[in-house]
C-alpha cells in the first residue's frame, strides 16, 4: 500500500496567452522522496515547480499539497520553500537574518532566542556554523548556496523546491554539493523536488526522475528504469547516450523480439510492450553495450573507424558502415591496449549481446 | 574652481556696502548681526523646503513604485516620458499656468460653483507648495524609480515563499532596498528648494518669501552685496548642517537594517 502523496498534479495545464508551458501534467510526489524534473530549457519543468511554489497558478487542473487543493493559494500560505537559482539572498541582511527570515514571518512570532537557536542549527546542518554575522555578498558562491539552503530548511517545509540550485557552481563544487544535498535530504526526511537540465545531477541524486518534453511528461521512473527501459527515443537520447538503428519486427522469441535492420542485419531486442510483426521500430543501443573486436572476428558486423576521442576513463570511437551510418561505442581504460589505440580508418568488427538493443516504437 | 565663488561670498559678507551699492573691503560682523531682519525668509525656507521635500516624496514614491513594479513594461517608457514632459518648458511659463489655475477664475471659481465658498488659493503658502511639488516631482521620481527598478524580482518571490504577505515584503525588502533612491531624491529636491525663488515669487505673490527671494532683492534691487553675501553664507551653513544630519540619519537607518527584519 502506498502512502498518501505529499503533492499531486492532476491534469494540470499552464498557458501564458497562446503559449502552453505545461500540458496535462499528472504526477504524484511521494512523501520523503527525491524527485527531479529533468529536461531542456523550455520543457515546462520550471513552470511545474513554480506551480508547486505558488508563483504560477494552473490554468486548468488541480495542484494538491498534503492532500489539500492549493489552486489560488499564494506562496506565503503554502507549506513549501524554495532554493532559487541565483539564491536570491536578501542583500541588506546578514546570514543569520536571511536564514531567520522565514521564522520571523510566523504568527504568533517565535521569540528571538528560539529563532537564533533554529538559525544556528540550520547553519550547522549546511556546515556554516559561525557565519551568522557575515554579509551575504562577502561570501563565495558555494557558501551563498548553503545560506539559501539553510534559509529554506529552517522552516521545515513539507516540500523543499530546488530550482537549478547548482547551475552557478563549478563542476567540482557541484559534485560535492550533490552528495551533500542527498545526505541532507536523508537526514531531514523532507521531500525534495529538484529542477535541472543536467542529467547527471538528476540521475545521481533522485529516487525518481520526471523527464519533461515540450510541456508534457515524457516518462517518470527511477534513474535505472529510465536508463535501462526508456519508452521513447527522446528519453533514451536524453538519459545517457544511445545509437538508434531503424528496423522492422520479424517475430517474437520468448519476451524478446527478432528484428531486421538495414541490409538484412538481424537483432534480438528487448521490448517494453508486445509488438506486431512488420512494425517499424527504432533500436536503441547504448555505446557501452557494443563490443569492439579486430576485423575478421566471427559474428561481428564489419565497420570502419571515423573518429577516435580519448576521454581519460574511456576511449570513444565513431564507426560507420554501409548499413549503419553512424555508431558510437566506448572502450574502457581497462580494455586491451590494442583496442584502445586503433587509428581512424581501421576496419573493425562490432557485436552486441543478444537482448542488449531495446525496441522503441517510432514516433 | 568650485570653492572660489563660495570664498568670495564669505569674503564679501565681512565687507561694507558702498555708497552706490556693491562692496567696499572691510572687516565687520554687522551683516551677520543684521540677519534677524530677514528672519521671515529663513523661517519660510526652513519650514517650506523640508515640507516640500516630504510632500514630493509622499507623491513620488507611489508613482515610482507603480512605474517600476506594477506598470506593464510595454507602457513604462511612455509613462516615464510623461513624467519628464513638463521639463520641456520653462518653470516660469508653467508657474504662470498655475496662476491661471489657482487664480480667481480657476479652481476657486469651480469650487464656488459647487457651493463650497470661494477659497483664496493664489499667493498663499498652499499655492507655493503646489508649485513646488509640481516642479520638483520628477527629480524625486527618477532616483526612486531607478532604485526600485534595480531590485531583483526574485527577492520579492523569495520573501513571499518564506511566508511574508505582500505588504510585509514591501516593508522588509522593497523599502529598505530603495532607501538609497529616497536619499538621493530627497537630497536633490531639498538642496534645490533651499535656493528656490521663482515659485514663491510667482505663486506666492511676494507674500511667501524664501531666502532665495531675499537674495534676489539684496543683490539686484538694493545692491547691498555684503548683507546679501552674509545671508547667502548663512543659508549655505544651515543647509550643510541639515544635509549632514539627514545623511547621518539615513546611514543609521541603513546600518540599523538589522532591525528591519524584526518588523
Amino acid at each position: 500500500m502506498e502512502a498518501r502523496p505529499i503533492a499531486e498534479l492532476r491534469a494540470v495545464t499552464k498557458r501564458y496567452g497562446v503559449v502552453t508551458a505545461a500540458r496535462g501534467l499528472n504526477l504524484s510526489i511521494r512523501p520523503g522522496e527525491f524527485l527531479s524534473f529533468l529536461g531542456p530549457s523550455g520543457c515546462g519543468k520550471t513552470t511545474a515547480l513554480r506551480m508547486l511554489a505558488g508563483f504560477e497558478q494552473a490554468t486548468e487542473g488541480e495542484v494538491l499539497i498534503d492532500g489539500r487543493v492549493v489552486n489560488g493559494v499564494p506562496p506565503y500560505l503554502r507549506p513549501v520553500n524554495m532554493v532559487f537559482q541565483q539564491y536570491a539572498l536578501f542583500p541588506h541582511m546578514n546570514v543569520a537574518q536571511n536564514v531567520g527570515y522565514g521564522l520571523n514571518q510566523r504568527r504568533p512570532r517565535p521569540s528571538r532566542a528560539e529563532v537564533a537557536a533554529e538559525v544556528e542549527r540550520a547553519l550547522q546542518m549546511v556546515r556554516l556554523a559561525g557565519f551568522s554575522d557575515r554579509r551575504v555578498w562577502e561570501m563565495s558562491g558555494g557558501q551563498q548556496q548553503r545560506v539559501a539552503l539553510a534559509r529554506a530548511i529552517v522552516n521545515r517545509p513539507k516540500i523543499l523546491l530546488l530550482d537549478e540550485p547548482m547551475a552557478a557552481l563549478d563542476k567540482k563544487l557541484r559534485h560535492e554539493m550533490q552528495i551533500e544535498l542527498k545526505s541532507l535530504q536523508r537526514e531531514l526526511g523532507i521531500t525534495f523536488v529538484l529542477v535541472t537540465h543536467d542529467q547527471e545531477e538528476a540521475l545521481s541524486m533522485s529516487d525518481r526522475v520526471c523527464i519533461m518534453d515540450h510541456g508534457q511528461i515524457a516518462q517518470i521512473g527511477t534513474p535505472e528504469d529510465l536508463y535501462d527501459r526508456p519508452q521513447s527515443r527522446y528519453v533514451a537520447d536524453f538519459v545517457g547516450r544511445s545509437n538508434f538503428i531503424p528496423a522492422w519486427v520479424m517475430g517474437m522469441v520468448g519476451d524478446h523480439i527478432r528484428a531486421e535492420g538495414p541490409e538484412g542485419l538481424s537483432f534480438t531486442a528487448r521490448t517494453g510492450a508486445p509488438l506486431t510483426i512488420g512494425t517499424e521500430i527504432l533500436l536503441s543501443l547504448r555505446p557501452e553495450d557494443i563490443q569492439l573486436a579486430l576485423a575478421g572476428a566471427p559474428d561481428g558486423h564489419p565497420m570502419r573507424i571515423t573518429h577516435r576521442i580519448f576521454l581519460g576513463e574511456h576511449t570513444e570511437y565513431h564507426l560507420s558502415s554501409s548499413a549503419i551510418d553512424h555508431l558510437v561505442t566506448v572502450v574502457p581504460r581497462g580494455a586491451d591496449a590494442v583496442l584502445r589505440n586503433l587509428t581512424v580508418g581501421t576496419e573493425v568488427a562490432v557485436c552486441w549481446r543478444e537482448g542488449a538493443p531495446l525496441a522503441l516504437t517510432r514516433d | 574652481m568650485l570653492v572660489l565663488p563660495l570664498l568670495v561670498v564669505v569674503l564679501f559678507s565681512f565687507g561694507e556696502r558702498g555708497a552706490a551699492g556693491g562692496y567696499v573691503p572691510a572687516f565687520t560682523l554687522d551683516n551677520y548681526a543684521n540677519l534677524a531682519a530677514r528672519w521671515t525668509a529663513f523661517q519660510n525656507t526652513i519650514l517650506l523646503a523640508p515640507l516640500g521635500t516630504v510632500l514630493c516624496l509622499l507623491i513620488a514614491y507611489p508613482l515610482a513604485y507603480y512605474l517600476a513594479i506594477k506598470a506593464d513594461p510595454r507602457w513604462r517608457t511612455i509613462l516615464l516620458i510623461l513624467v519628464i514632459v513638463p521639463f520641456w518648458t520653462s518653470i516660469l511659463i508653467r508657474s504662470y499656468a498655475w496662476i491661471q489655475i489657482l487664480g480667481g477664475n480657476g479652481l476657486p471659481r469651480l469650487i464656488a460653483e459647487f457651493g463650497f465658498g470661494r477659497p483664496r488659493l493664489i499667493n498663499t503658502p498652499f499655492a507655493v507648495m503646489v508649485g513646488i511639488v509640481y516642479g520638483y516631482l520628477p527629480l524625486m521620481v527618477f532616483p526612486i524609480y531607478v532604485a526600485l527598478e534595480k531590485i531583483d524580482r526574485r527577492l520579492l518571490e523569495a520573501s513571499a515563499d518564506l511566508g511574508s504577505p505582500p505588504w510585509r515584503t514591501f516593508v522588509q525588502i522593497t523599502l529598505p532596498l530603495s532607501l538609497a533612491g529616497v536619499a538621493t531624491g530627497s537630497m536633490l529636491v531639498f538642496i534645490l528648494l533651499m535656493g528656490e525663488f521663482l515659485i514663491p515669487q510667482i505663486l506666492g505673490g511676494g507674500k511667501v518669501f524664501f531666502v532665495g527671494n531675499a537674495l534676489v532683492d539684496l543683490f539686484l534691487q538694493s545692491r547691498n552685496w555684503p548683507f546679501g553675501a552674509a545671508v547667502a553664507a548663512t543659508l549655505v551653513m544651515v543647509m550643510l548642517v541639515i544635509v549632514t544630519l539627514y545623511l547621518r540619519a539615513m546611514k543609521r537607518l541603513s546600518g540599523g537594517r538589522d532591525d528591519v527584519a524584526m518588523m
